[in-house]
């Protein structure tokens, strides 16, 4: 077969259906309605198969992307998914929810000219996900029992993905999850038009297929320690994934308004406890109908998109920077626009005003201007001198980050960093010896691939730690050389018997 | 460690044997009730068996139950904890929709959906010589576990409850086991002294000019009515702040209070604060706000029961 070349593959995307904005505005079905089989099969022509693939280094859990596309092709699909499956473990979400055009797709040379848009990996990714929830495939892994036991701090993408490599290397890993479901922001903070909660189900599934056990209900820090882990509890090594944390505000006069909450706040109620089912489920919402968001990044288009499809007339994004600074994925950002939320640009709120009942009632804001470049290289915004406005809002929610959770610092001696994130070293050690941590608790609020890909190193370094073998280097015979082999027999395999000399 | 032998509930009725490794199986969901009383047609204590928060607990923190997969998260501060038993205890009133609910499905030999916990910081027994601990409300049964702490720590605990009448009284008998004094105030006067436990608390004041603290649990408007009685006095005064919470773990910033001005969460900072430096107002006006839908919700739920003539309404007990 000749060699593919930027000329000859399609030059369009593939077609992937999304739901029309004025209809999906009003539900809370999936937006995008992922590939049809042709569609997957031409966009996988698009691939050059790179010799020397970027992409492979743009993703956080290094995916074999060529490989599975050329299985793909040969319409090896459960192939496709048993490599895909080597590096990552919810394919569905990470299909869905990764910021593809930041890591593979941003360092795709179909996209590099400019002129075309790049493979679009993740939409392959989510296709092959959702097949193998649709087919019931399940990687079979063999897996070598060793006596060792993990405990995991959160169940969600980092300490998923952590567990599911330690069950693959032979460990018994339980998960502790402080809420009454798993899956963390998966389950609280992601809503269904993005990630459906049967895609989340399906993933933990395949996990628990692993022996994982998950225990909800279990916060840990509170009913027992980190130390009360490896100690008593017999925990060889212990993860902690326990994510992001508290939600910042701004210190603003009138937040304490009734109508005033966090992004978090709302989308856990909407998602977690079904509060846009009210009264059918217990938890009430109290969303108005003027609702003003603070920020703009995934987590605020969240907010206002679930905002919208909850019965909200209006949805405002109000940010200080201009679009260009919008820390969002583009997608998200641009199915926000289309579905009719109206952004601020360079606007900063000053004042929340309630009514005589304590409820809010304006949004006092100011105009801004970009200023010069900060030590972080943004142009930090400034205040236009004298304009002051009002804006009518009776929700304001807050999405403007998070400060972190400080129940494992206030019960434990883990060390902490300056900001209050768990101190790790390069391997995710943190200062005490087998505990390991991961995912937002260390870096701050950042994507779930990334937590993922803490989450799989914390693993490799876990395993290190307790000696056993890597089990995340998957067994390639045609890569094999001579090298590293006994008699020509890759010690990959582990085809050896021990032999004890009486 | 401290040992908290007395039976935790009113009535042990049956004992299980203590699990020597009460970490072995945490359970995930589906928690055994082990006992139900009743106190009166709203407040009811459920004894829920679990090992380690039993082991785990200290006085001043909090549990969030579930009742069912479409229930709410309701925090409740632990009423009481047995180690030997391997039980919390908690004491509810029925006064909304999920726990008029509870009272009406939750029964001896059942199970409850989900409890977590326990949560919160635990109230910091100080080395105070003598303390008032007051109760008054949902209050009454958590701030016991506090002033046993005080008594074991060798402080001279004057206990100060209230209720509306003589008929909603309990834990009188455990109170005066714990207690150096112990003084019930009620709406009517039909037992102890006529009055709210502001009038107590004055009292124990006036009688007592070495005070070092006051611990109150109780409803909002009650505890800034005690904050209030204790400033001229100038005595430290820790409150117990119970705002509307959901994840209850620091996640949502739902229960954020205003303590010396700044935002505090309840969940994880508290929900102990010094309450001369808590703003109440802010707190009660936080509170109002799912009153509408908190409102309707117990009246669809009471249409629903006299509709379908369950047979757990005709009483309110089991």
């Amino acid at each position: 077969m000749a060699r593919k070349t930027i000329r000859s593959i399609p030059q369009q995307r593939a077609l992937m259906p999304v739901q029309e904005p004025e209809i999906r505005a009003k539900n809370f079905d999936e937006v995008a309605l992922g590939f049809d089989v042709p569609n997957a099969l031409l966009e996988c022509e698009r691939c050059l198969v790179c010799p020397q693939p970027a992409c492979i280094e743009g993703c956080p859990v290094n995916i074999d992307i060529p490989g599975f596309i050329t299985r793909m092709i040969k319409h090896d699909y459960q192939g496709a998914y048993d490599l895909l499956t080597d590096s990552t473990l919810l394919p569905a979400v990470c299909g869905r929810v990764c910021p593809q055009e930041d890591q593979c797709e941003g360092v795709c040379p179909v996209g590099a000219g400019g002129t075309l848009e790049p493979v679009a990996i993740g939409r392959l990714e989510r296709w092959l996900g959702d097949r193998a929830i649709a087919e019931g495939w399940r990687k079979v892994s063999h897996i070598e029992r060793q006596p060792f036991r993990v405990g995991i701090v959160g169940s969600g993408p980092a300490g998923m993905a952590c567990a599911a490599d330690l069950a693959k290397a032979g460990c018994k890993v339980t998960i502790f999850e402080a809420l009454h479901e798993p899956g963390g922001v998966l389950r609280y903070g992601i809503p269904e038009f993005r990630l459906p909660n049967s895609v989340v189900d399906a993933e933990i599934g395949a996990i628990e297929a692993l022996g994982v056990e998950i225990k909800c209900n279990t916060l840990v820090g509170r009913l027992f320690t980190i130390e009360q882990m490896l100690g008593e509890m017999g925990y060889d090594a212990v993860f902690i994934g326990t994510g992001a944390g508290s939600p910042r505000f701004m210190d603003l006069p009138g937040e304490g308004l009734n109508g005033v909450l966090s992004a978090n706040e709302l989308l856990t109620r909407c998602n977690l406890m079904r509060a846009g089912q009210f009264p059918a489920y217990d938890t009430p919402l109290g969303l108005g109908k003027r609702v003003a968001v603070i920020g703009a990044g995934n987590t605020a288009m969240d907010a206002m998109r679930v905002s919208l499809r909850l019965g909200a007339e209006e949805v405002h994004c109000i940010y200080r920077r201009t679009e260009t600074e919008c820390p969002a994925r583009k997608e998200e950002l641009h199915h926000a626009e289309e579905e009719g939320i109206e952004f601020h640009w360079l606007t900063n709120p000053v004042e929340i005003l309630g009514d005589a009942n304590g409820n809010v009632r304006t949004l006092r804001c100011v105009r801004m201007e970009l200023g010069d470049p900060d030590a972080s290289g943004r142009r930090s915004p400034v205040v236009v001198p004298g304009s002051e406005f009002d804006f009518e809002a009776d929700t304001v929610v807050y999405a403007i980050g998070t400060s972190p959770n400080p129940i494992l610092g206030q019960t434990s001696k883990l060390k902490l960093d300056k900001r209050g994130y768990i101190q790790c070293d390069d391997s995710l050690a943190t200062s005490l010896a087998g505990v390991y941590a991961g995912g937002d608790i260390v870096t701050g609020a950042a994507t779930v691939i990334l937590a993922m890909g803490a989450g799989r190193k914390a693993a490799a370094s876990i395993k290190r730690y307790l000696g056993i073998r890597d089990s995340g280097r998957v067994y390639a015979p045609e890569h094999a050389g001579l090298d590293g082999s006994i008699f020509g027999i890759d010690l990959a395999e582990r085809n050896f018997t021990h032999v004890r000399l009486i | 460690m401290t040992d908290y032998n007395d039976a935790g509930a009113a009535g042990a009725i049956h004992t299980r044997p203590s699990k020597t490794n009460p970490y072995e199986d945490i359970r995930s969901r589906g928690f055994p009730i082990l006992t139900r009383t009743d106190f009166s047609d709203v407040t009811f204590l459920l004894e829920v068996e679990h090992p380690a928060m039993a082991r785990a607990a200290k006085p001043g923190q909090f549990v969030i139950i579930i009742l069912d997969e479409h229930g709410e998260r309701v925090p409740l501060t632990i009423a009481d904890f047995d180690r030997d038993r391997g039980t919390v205890t908690l004491v509810v009133q029925a006064v909304g929709k999920s726990t008029r609910q509870m009272q009406a499905t939750l029964h001896e030999g059942g199970t409850l959906y989900g409890i977590v916990g326990p949560m919160g910081v635990p109230s910091h027994v100080s080395g105070a010589k003598k303390v008032i601990c007051v109760g008054g409300g949902l209050g009454v049964a958590p701030i016991y576990p506090q002033a046993r702490a005080f008594k074991e720590a060798g402080a001279y605990v004057i206990g100060v409850v209230g209720f509306r009448n003589k008929d909603l009284v309990f834990w009188d008998d455990k109170f005066r086991a714990v207690c150096d004094e112990f003084i019930i105030c009620t709406d009517d006067g039909s037992v102890g002294i006529k009055g709210l436990v502001t009038l107590g608390i004055t009292q124990a004041l006036q009688a007592h000019v070495d005070v070092d603290e006051v611990v109150v649990i109780g409803p909002p408007i009650m505890m800034k009515g005690c904050v209030e009685t204790t400033r001229p006095y100038k005595v430290k005064t820790m409150v117990s702040l119970n705002p509307i919470m959901v994840d209850g773990t620091g996640m949502c910033g739902g229960c954020r209070v205003k303590v010396d001005d700044r935002i505090r969460f309840a969940c994880v900072d508290g929900p102990d604060f010094d309450g001369h430096k808590v703003d109440f107002d802010d707190l009660m006006l936080r509170l109002k706000r799912y009153k509408a839908q908190e409102r309707d919700a117990l009246e669809r739920y009471d249409e629903n029961c006299r509709r379908t003539q369950l047979p757990h309404e005709a009483g309110g007990a089991h």
